[in-house]
């Protein structure tokens, strides 16, 4: 080898394929700048409840500093097994259909990985959470995007499915409710799809993590719709849920060949997830429901003021019906994405993240979370106010019409709430 | 209802516009509501936790066990009533277990606070003893922790 041959060269073509996170880049751009407002952040501003972690300290206390089963703690896979039969009536044997993944994120490349064989092709709906993408990618799969808009919710449609796939088609990526657009499926929509995935014969990897954080209707897990739990691959984990980002603990759940593979992979690259997190997270699905209620609840307050203050201020914003985040229309201001993010960010010390950093269906947006208490949301908004209305956008007037969510409603529902 | 105490419980600064958007309620709805509840004095009084220590002001707290003989027809209440009455009671419980009133009394300084306790409480007919526990530091009160050390130590931005 020749000593003066760069090391970009070297490194795997597939690696060098794979640009680096659009968040990344703006990162460092919002470090630099002091005194910001951040509504760039992707995670819950609670710390992790008390009870989680006094019960993390009292396992450090009694010396649970060991590996763990390749599967993860028996205790948290049976824990996590009576959470889906009680929250969404679906059975798994927590002995070899659960594995503990180093959060979602290492679930997702352990399933693309065990799945996908060069050439494949995966649906993934956009905009969407900036891993799937790269992860297709670096098990030599090929991303096929489905777009999505705000006329339609940012959902994906049965049709949409149907006329991407090829014969290479191999896996349909779910990841409801979304991040960064708080997007929510309906069932009737999800059952349209589930048929398409069933008529063509895919398989789903569904990522969860924000499940629980569903404010207008019901989440609807996809592998409770006929016939889907033997052909998908449910992730979640316990980041959003439990304010427990930082303790990188998650799982999959599926076919137990399936996880199996999956587990086979995880056995040589990762052994096991760190037992104080898995120790954390049994204590978080026993008693962790009060505190997440409470959680739950002051996000939904906070979503209802960040819509109020967006339809405000003259931005287009799509009511989001779960997760942290809204997704407001900027292109009023005759910027760009991240032009936008920019400049706000230099003139009001307010830092959002760029629509484009989600996917190409993402410009002309910015993801702004409401993971912040209410005191600095009202202050940013006043700060964005500003900025918009300097740029010619009319407060109080909304031009585009943006869908409502009544879908999400069942009728019954509907009439008891009139 | 409950929606709007907790609410104001933990923010009592919120305005009746913000607190309609976050219930999805209409202002005049959520100032009629108010101000029922103030009227039925659900709602007390809107006050500010300070943490005196930090302002520079020397304050003493102390909690006094007190023992009382409850009276016919009126029980503790009426004894009661002539102990929190006085200004320097800032709060006051009746107790199950070995004592009676718990009671919480501010002063300038210990000499204040005993000086209250001897002339004031001790001499109360009805009042058998009373025990004084000055209170050495306040980590938390009402649900606040007066000296957190936590800080928000996220990624300014992350995916």
């Amino acid at each position: 080898m020749n000593r003066n041959t760069s090391w970009s060269e070297l490194v795997n073509p597939l690696v060098r394929s794979i640009p680096w996170s659009g968040i990344r880049k703006f990162f460092d751009l919002v470090t630099e700048t002091p005194g910001v407002i951040s509504l760039g952040v992707g995670e819950p501003d609670f710390v992790t409840p008390w009870h989680i972690r006094e019960a993390c300290i009292y396992s450090l206390e009694k010396g649970y500093t060991m590996y763990t089963s390749n599967y993860g703690l028996l205790e948290l896979r049976q824990a996590i097994a009576r959470d889906l039969q009680s929250t969404r009536r679906l059975i798994y044997n927590p002995e070899n259909e659960i594995l503990i993944t180093v959060g979602v994120s290492e679930g997702l490349d352990l399933a693309m990985r065990a799945l996908v064989c060069p050439g494949d092709e995966v649906l993934v709906p956009e905009p969407s959470y900036v891993s799937y993408a790269p992860c297709v990618v670096l098990s030599g799969g090929r991303v096929v995007s489905l777009p999505s808009t705000m006329d339609s919710g940012f959902r994906i449609s049965a049709e949409q499915v149907a006329a991407s796939i090829t014969p290479r088609t191999k896996i349909l990526l779910l990841c409801y409710p979304n991040n960064p657009t708080g997007t929510v499926m309906d069932r009737q929509t999800l059952l349209e799809i589930a048929e398409v995935v069933r008529d063509r014969n895919l398989l789903v990897i569904s990522d969860e993590i924000y499940d629980k954080l569903t404010y207008v209707g019901e989440h609807t897990c996809i592998a409770t719709l006929p016939g889907m739990k033997e052909r998908t691959v449910l992730l979640n984990g316990f980041s959003k849920t439990y304010a427990m980002t930082g303790w990188r603990v998650g799982y999959a759940a599926g076919n137990a060949d399936f996880i199996g593979a999956m587990t086979k992979i995880h056995q040589y690259t990762m052994l096991c997830a760190p037992i104080t997190a898995q120790m954390a997270a049994v204590e978080a699905l026993q008693n962790g429901g009060p505190a997440m209620m409470h959680m739950v609840q002051e996000y939904n307050r906070r979503r209802l003021l960040v819509i109020h203050a967006f339809r405000d201020m003259g931005l287009p914003c799509f009511e989001p019906g779960g997760a942290f985040y809204a997704f407001p229309e900027i292109s009023g201001t005759g910027l760009s994405s991240e032009e936008f993010a920019r400049h706000l960010l230099q003139e009001e010390k307010v830092a959002v993240v760029p629509g484009n950093a989600f996917g190409s269906s993402g410009e002309g947006f910015v993801r702004c979370s409401y993971t912040t208490s209410v005191e600095s949301l009202s202050e940013a908004f006043r700060r964005m106010a500003r900025f918009v209305k300097a740029r010619g956008v009319q407060p109080k007037t909304v031009n585009v019409t943006v869908p409502d969510v009544s879908y999400l409603i069942p009728p019954a529902a509907e009439e008891a709430a009139g | 209802m409950k929606e709007v105490l907790e609410i104001l419980e933990s923010d009592a600064r919120l305005s009746a516009g913000e607190i309609a958007i976050m219930l999805s309620m209409e202002e005049e709805e959520i100032q009629r509501v108010i101000k029922e509840l103030e009227k039925k004095k659900v709602i007390l009084k809107y006050m500010t936790l300070v943490n005196w220590e930090k302002a520079g002001e020397e304050k003493v707290l102390a909690m006094i066990e007190v023992r009382v003989t409850p009276q016919r027809d009126t029980g503790f209440d009426a004894v009661a009533e002539r102990i929190y009455r006085f200004p320097q009671v800032r709060s006051m419980h009746l107790m199950s277990g070995a004592y009676d009133l718990a009671v919480f009394v501010e002063g300038q300084n210990m000499r204040e606070v005993s000086h209250f306790v001897a002339t004031k409480l001790a001499t109360i007919e009805g009042v058998l003893s009373t025990t004084t526990h000055f209170v050495l530091r306040t980590y938390k009160q009402d649900g606040v922790i007066l000296e957190d050390g936590e800080k928000d130590r996220r990624l300014a931005v992350s995916p």
